[in-house]
């Protein structure tokens, strides 16, 4: 039962065919996170290194920055979160992601007639997918200890100690998978408009995910929905 | 003129300059290119003499008077602590110890002046990411700039001993000062001008030691045998130090730590997290813009867009190539 179609995937004939793969709710959902992600990133590399400590003057100040940066954390936890429940599924690793990580050679060099058919996501998606749960997990309890201006009092110095690296070490992480995610979306030509329109065109699904595809086509033509 | 000698000068009727200037400081917090101190300035310290101290709580009132703080009243929990803790009003507080010795089964009360040590190494300063948020002058004195402080807590999870507290009020850190404004004008510390028992005493580094070596000897006559001076070489020493007559366990002193240093997971949060990290990130962006302006975009082939018209038509398309694909799961 891991890939089971996801409720609002859909064909449209066409030239070329379109397929849905994200609807309002999930955009608004990634874009959500990933505006907050993008404005933890800056308020918090502006505390991690004096180098770009300038940073904080684009939320007005050191002390606005200390002060807005948990909050942020706070929404993209909640909004991440919501995310999450609508992916999660199609995102559990299968035996096929071991087959199509052996040969992610002929990915890179332009051969991607060689790796097996996939379903909705492949296993770097599904790897930036769990990464990411994981860190944000890590963050939002590292956090959460080192909010000084709510926290502070509840955990002993030692713990806080603890927590800042761990959340600096996740920080970097994330950073480094925030960029892998940007990257691999720019690179697979075709990607972002399935979180601009939320569309993309069959040709994509064939080439990329071709077992969602052929699932997506067989619904059709079966009739009835799941 | 250089550093203050003396706690006990009265200030001259003149007003003066400060004596304490940019020129001075050695370190600056989360500043890279500190242009080099102007001149170097003698090493101050306070000693505080544990075995002279009555109790009395004239320092923290001094304190108190001199920075204008306004520490709440307090509550009596049955300890002799008031207020019960270090406060961003309170810099410096009176700590009780009853203590048993157990070799001469007789109750020593241990009362230890608590307050920022000045570190020659501050764990507070090397914490902080704001620039000139925490600076070190070259008179040895560690002083927090309140304006550039942006409440972070850092330099708590920082610091060896305890000592900064955060302001739920202004969102800043405040510390004792070593009364660096009056040390800047040629007056010692508040606290040491009031003892009255002369178990605090301000002057040069090399003064208080020769002045504590006085001491312990004399201590030392009196059965002390572990008496000494703390200046703990973890932290690169100090210009807060003590005179303990038990120097062989400090930790007996309301938890004085034996060998305070700067936390191993501070350091590697401050080093090696932040090298590693900025160059791991900087790797992932720039090997991406590599990759993107070099290697092939994955476009989506004419043919791609055909197959997936046939498929859609219901019309014959390459089958799944069974050999790779998932069966089964």
């Amino acid at each position: 039962m891991v890939e089971k179609i996801q409720p609002g995937d859909a064909i449209h004939p066409g030239k070329p065919v379109t397929v849905d793969r994200y609807g309002p709710a999930a955009r608004a959902n990634h874009w959500i996170t990933a505006l907050s992600l993008i404005l933890l990133g800056i308020s918090g590399l502006a505390l991690f290194t004096p180098s770009l400590y300038f940073l904080t003057g684009l939320f007005g100040s050191g002390q606005n920055t200390r002060a807005v940066h948990p909050w942020i954390g706070v929404v993209l936890f909640l909004s991440f979160f919501v995310f999450f429940f609508q992916l999660w599924r199609a995102n559990l690793p299968e035996r096929v992601d071991i087959v199509w990580l052996s040969k992610i050679r002929d990915l890179l060099s332009g051969h991607e007639e060689n790796l097996p058919e996939l379903g909705k996501y492949n296993a770097g998606q599904k790897f930036i997918f769990w990464g990411m749960t994981a860190l944000i997990l890590v963050l939002i309890a590292s956090g959460v200890v080192i909010w000084e201006q709510y926290f502070a009092e509840y955990f002993s110095i030692p713990a806080r100690r603890v927590a800042v690296l761990a959340h600096s070490v996740a920080a970097v992480l994330i950073i480094c998978i925030f960029i892998l995610h940007v990257y691999a979306a720019i690179w697979t030509r075709g990607t972002l408009q399935a979180m601009t329109r939320g569309t993309v065109t069959g040709g994509w699904a064939w080439r990329h995910h071709r077992k969602w595809l052929r699932e997506l086509a067989g619904q059709r033509k079966t009739g009835p929905a799941e | 003129m250089d550093s203050p000698r003396t706690a006990v000068s009265n200030p001259p009727t003149q007003p003066m300059a400060s004596n304490l200037g940019p020129g001075d400081l050695i370190r600056r917090s989360a500043t890279a290119e500190l242009p080099p101190p102007t001149r170097k300035l003698t090493e101050v310290a306070k000693l505080i003499d544990v075995s002279k101290c009555i109790g009395c709580k004239a320092c923290q009132s001094a304190c108190v008077e001199w920075n204008d703080t306004h520490p709440a009243v307090g509550e009596n929990v049955g300890a002799y602590e008031n207020p019960h803790d270090l406060t961003e009003n309170m810099f410096t507080l009176m700590r009780f110890t009853e203590w048993v010795n157990p070799e001469t089964d007789s109750l020593e009360w241990l009362i230890r002046k608590d307050g920022c040590m000045h570190c020659a190494d501050p764990g507070c300063l090397k914490a902080c990411p704001a620039p000139g948020a925490i600076v070190q002058y070259s008179n040895g004195i560690v002083d927090f700039i309140h304006e550039n402080c942006i409440g972070c807590g850092y330099c708590v999870k920082g610091c060896p001993f305890n000592i900064p507290r955060i302001s739920k009020a202004d969102h800043r850190s405040y510390k004792c000062t070593l009364c660096s404004d009056r040390v800047a004008v040629g007056q010692g510390p508040a606290c040491a001008k009031a003892c009255p028992t002369g178990a605090i005493v301000f002057g040069t580094k090399a003064d208080m030691i020769k002045h504590a070596e006085g001491r312990i000897t004399d201590l030392k006559s009196r059965g002390y045998a572990n008496a000494g001076l703390y200046d703990p070489p973890g932290v690169g020493g100090t210009h807060v130090m003590y005179v303990l007559h038990h120097n062989d366990k400090p930790h007996i002193y309301a938890n004085l730590p034996d060998d305070p240093k700067i936390s191993p997971l501070v350091q590697g949060w401050k080093g090696v997290t932040k090298y590693v990290g900025i160059a791991a990130m900087s790797m992932m962006a720039v090997g991406s813009v590599i990759h993107g302006v070099f290697a092939r975009p994955n476009r989506v082939a004419a043919e791609d867009e055909e197959n997936a018209e046939k498929l859609v038509e219901g019309k014959p398309v390459p089958p799944p190539n069974h050999a790779t694909t998932s069966e089964g799961r």
